[in-house]
Formats: structure tokens, sequence, C-alpha cells
């Protein structure tokens, strides 16, 4: 259903990603993991025409971004809902101005329908009673959270998270897992998460990328991954450094 | 230079092909004109003063005293009113349009609007530039006010002008003419400095350091865009004003 082939991104000198190609089927769940810096939120990115590509292409259902002036764009990014890494929130509006932008976007007017599913997704969040607050009021965390209400509460039937659990304490990292999960197979909503946590991406990736270096270097189910005998791979998800790279550097 | 037009084009294109946002356009509105007032109250008498007083030191000589009014009022209403509002809401008005655009765009709220499908254009540049372009010519009308009132305050109390000829000759030598070359002027000063503001800040660099330049260029690049298209709005609009 998303179709990316061969993109290649660079900024200035910096080359980001280097011929990059998969594709999500109608429904997966995809975990992008990867070293700091390697271009993960670039590639997110380009799956929305938020950025697009020095070369390749990048399809929707089908419709193909590059081609795509913004107008056009912005049709194609209604199926979409997306996390941002830093949550993005507009901080001249309250909590619940934030999550009901996007219903108000799609054109639900009825005030108490809006404010139902509001106060329902800060539910599923773990944060009633915040509706109100202003974002200079909420932890990092907090805002993390009030960003993932907003990417979902329009029902997108794709949705793109940034790094949805970091910088959460371990029992909200769980419960929001179980949210993403909840939320994927309750409406068959196409996923792709990135995320640095593998416990996490353990349990809400069926399919992982591993993205190095601006390159898929491994594209394979979750156990495969996890089992994988190759050197580079198993030292990541383990989480040790690599002692050559580190006597270098 | 050549972009800010293209901006300029989306904004129209927007204005008539989608439904205007009209929450944030009061609030612009706002804004741009209702907190402007003080400001251009103070520039306005400011520089009427100064002007009536200049003025007269020197009409004085050549016995003139009767014309300086006018003089002040001609002045303020061509050219001085539509440009000190220009430069005072470019330093306010400009610079907060950039900067509040420029810190959206570094912490991805733009990209945000973007995925949730609303046009950065539609949203933000659109209330935005409507709001300045009608606030600008009532804040010029509002430093015209201001600035004769004060002058006339002036003359007739300090200087010992009399009040009732003065009045006769201003009102005898400002056209309508002027008027409108006045109000056109603002009008246009108000889409400059919208559209200046708004580019610098959907275009800004990274960090805090990229807003800082935005809205740093926004305010120059603004101020000088208003003085230089001044002079050729003057001889333009008075060839077609006043055949
Ligand atoms: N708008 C941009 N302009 C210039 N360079 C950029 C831009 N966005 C990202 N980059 C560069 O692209 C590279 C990859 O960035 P990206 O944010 O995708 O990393 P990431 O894999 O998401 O890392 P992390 O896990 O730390 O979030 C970085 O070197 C960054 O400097
Ligand atoms: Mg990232």
């Amino acid at each position: 259903m998303i179709e990316v082939d061969n993109i290649s991104k660079s900024f200035g000198n910096n080359v980001v990603l280097r011929e990059v190609s998969f594709r999500v089927a109608e429904g997966e769940s995809l975990a992008i993991i990867g070293r700091s810096g390697t271009g993960k939120s670039v590639l997110l990115k380009h799956l929305v025409g938020l950025m697009m590509p020095d070369a390749g292409t990048v399809r929707v259902r089908g419709a193909s971004l590059n081609e795509m002036n913004e107008r056009e764009l912005l049709t194609v990014r209604r199926q979409f809902g997306m996390l941002f890494q830093g949550a993005a929130l507009f901080d001249s509006m309250n909590v619940f101005e934030n999550i009901a932008f996007p219903l108000r976007r799609a054109g639900v007017t009825d005030e108490a329908e809006i404010e139902q599913r509001v106060m329902e997704m800060l539910r599923l969040v773990e944060m009633p009673g915040v509706e109100s607050n202003l974002l200079s009021e909420l932890s990092g965390g907090m805002r993390k959270r009030v960003g993932l209400a907003r990417a979902i509460v329009h029902r997108p039937t794709i949705i793109l998270y940034d790094e949805p659990t970091t910088g959460l304490d371990p029992v909200v990292s769980d419960s929001i897992d179980q949210l993403m999960r909840r939320v994927r197979d309750q409406f068959n909503i196409t996923s792709i998460v990135i995320t640095h946590d593998m416990r996490s991406a353990r349990r809400i990736g069926q399919r992982i990328i591993y993205l190095r270096e601006g390159q898929v270097y491994l594209d394979a189910p979750a156990d495969e991954v996890f089992n994988s005998t190759d050197p580079v791979v198993s030292r990541f998800v383990k989480g040790e450094a690599d002692l050559k790279e580190v006597e270098l550097s | 230079m050549g972009s800010i037009v293209l901006l300029g084009g989306e904004v129209f294109r927007s204005l008539f092909t989608t439904r205007l946002h009209w929450d944030e356009f009061i609030k612009q509105l706002h804004f741009v004109g209702w907190k402007s007032q003080v400001i251009v109250l103070t520039t306005g008498a400011s520089t009427g003063m100064v002007f009536c007083a200049q003025t007269f030191f020197q009409f004085h000589k050549m016995k003139m005293d009767n014309a300086t009014l006018t003089v002040v009022g001609v002045a303020m209403i061509t050219e001085l009113g539509p440009v000190l509002a220009g430069l005072m809401v470019a330093g306010r008005v400009g610079a907060a349009i950039a900067a509040e655009l420029g810190t959206m765009r570094v912490t991805e709220q733009i990209d945000a609007l973007r995925t949730m499908a609303t046009h950065p254009v539609d949203y933000l540049v659109v209330p935005r530039f409507l709001a300045t372009v009608i606030a600008m010519p009532l804040l010029t009308v509002l430093t015209w006010s201001v600035g004769i009132l004060a002058a006339y305050v002036l003359s007739v109390t300090v200087l010992g002008i009399e009040g009732s000829y003065s009045l006769r000759h201003l009102y005898f030598y400002v056209d309508e003419q002027d008027v409108v070359l006045g109000c056109i002027k603002a009008v246009f000063f108000g889409g400059i400095i919208a559209l200046v503001g708004c580019y610098r800040g959907l275009n800004c660099g990274e960090g805090a350091e990229g807003v800082g330049r935005a809205t740093n260029q926004a305010v120059v690049q603004s101020c000088i865009a208003i003085l230089v298209s001044n002079f050729f709005l003057t001889l333009f609009l008075r060839g077609l004003l006043y055949p």
C-alpha cells in the first residue's frame, strides 16, 4: 500500500538516505530501528510528502507523491495520522484544542461529539483532566501523549509514530504500546513506528526494518531480527557498542 | 523577492478558493489593528508636533505663519502618515509574524499543520495578510488625525497662529486625492509587511538563531521595501490620481 522505491535524500553534502526501498501492506505494522542520526525521521517525513526525495518515488495507495503539489498532497494526507518526534503541538492552543484540531479539520462540527472524542482520547493516553492546560504546563512525556492523542483522534487509516515511547517511564511506555496495538487491531490500521526501545519494537512491529547509514540493512519479520546471528544486527538489538568503533573514536 | 511575489499569488488564490479561517482572522485583526494603536498614536502626535514647530520657525521668517498647518497636513496625509505607520507596524507586527511562524517552523508545528490536511498559507498567511491590509489604512487615518490635531493644538496654543485661518487653508489645500493616495499606500504597505513577515517566518533557518535572523530580516526588508516603494507609489499614483 505504501511503496518506497529507491529514494535518496541529501542536505547539502550530508547524504542521509541512499536508495531506500521497502513496501508496507495494508494493516501491517512495521517498526523502523536504527542508530541516532541515520535518517529515520527524514524517511518518515517522505512517506507523507513533508519532504520530497532527490531521487526515487513514494507511492501511497497507488498515488505517486512526487508528482503532486502541496494542495494535492493535503488530500492524500487525510488518510494519515502522525506523531512527531518532538510532539509538534500547537503552543498557541490548549490541550483540548490541539486534540480537537484534526477533528475540526476533518469537518466535524458537532461540539458535543468533539468534546466526547477528545475526552476519550485523553483517557486512552492516561491523562484525564488536563484538557484546559496550556502546553507550557506539561512535561515532555505528557506532550508526547497529547501528540499521540492528536495523531489518532480522527481515526486515520495509516499512522506514523516517531519515537512514541521515548522519554516516558516504563509503565506508561507499556500502556502506550498496548494502546498502539489496540488501535491497530481494532480498526485494521497500518502503522509505522520508529523506536529506540527494542522491547516496544518487538511488541508492536510484526516486521522490522533496520536502517543503517541511510540504507536498509535488514528488512525481516521481528523474530528473525531478534534472533539474527549477523553481528551488526545482534549487537544493535542487544544495545552493545562495537568495540572497534569505540576504540576508533 | 520573486518568492515573496509567488507567496502573494498563493495568498490571492487561497483568498478566492478556500474558506477563510475567521477565528484566526479576528485574532490577528485584534493583534495587528487594535493593539498597534498606542505606538501609532505616539508616533503620529510627536511627528505632527515636531514637524509643525520646525515648519513654523522657517515660515515665520517669511511671515507665512498661516501656511504651517497646510504643509503639515499635506505631508502627513500623503507621505508621513502611511510611511510612519508602515515602519512602526513593520517593527511591531512584521517582527511578531516572522518570529511566530519561524518558531512554528523550527518546532515542526508547520509540518504538523501540513499533515493535518491544512495548508499553511490558508491557515497562517491569509488571516495575517487580510488583518494587516485592513488595519494599516485605519492606523494611517489614526496617525493623520492625531498628527494634525497635535499640530493644530501646538499652533494655536504655543506658536500663536490664527486657528480658523489655518483650518480654512488646510481644508482648501488638501484634496480627496491626497486622502485616497495615502490610503492606497497604507494598504500596499500592509501587504508588504504581512508577506515579508510570513515569508521570512515560513522559510526560517534552524534553531533560535534562525528565528532571530528571520525576524531581523523581516523588519529590515519590509522597512526598505516600504521606503523604496513609497517613492514610486507617489510618482505612479500622482500620475494616475491627478490627471
Ligand atoms: N531539515 C533538515 N535540514 C538539514 N538536515 C537535516 C534536516 N532534517 C534532518 N537532517 C539531517 O538528517 C540526518 C538524519 O536526521 P534524522 O532526524 O532523520 O535522524 P534520526 O534517525 O531520526 O535520529 P534520531 O533517532 O536521533 O531521531 C541528520 O544528520 C540531520 O542532521
Ligand atoms: Mg528522529
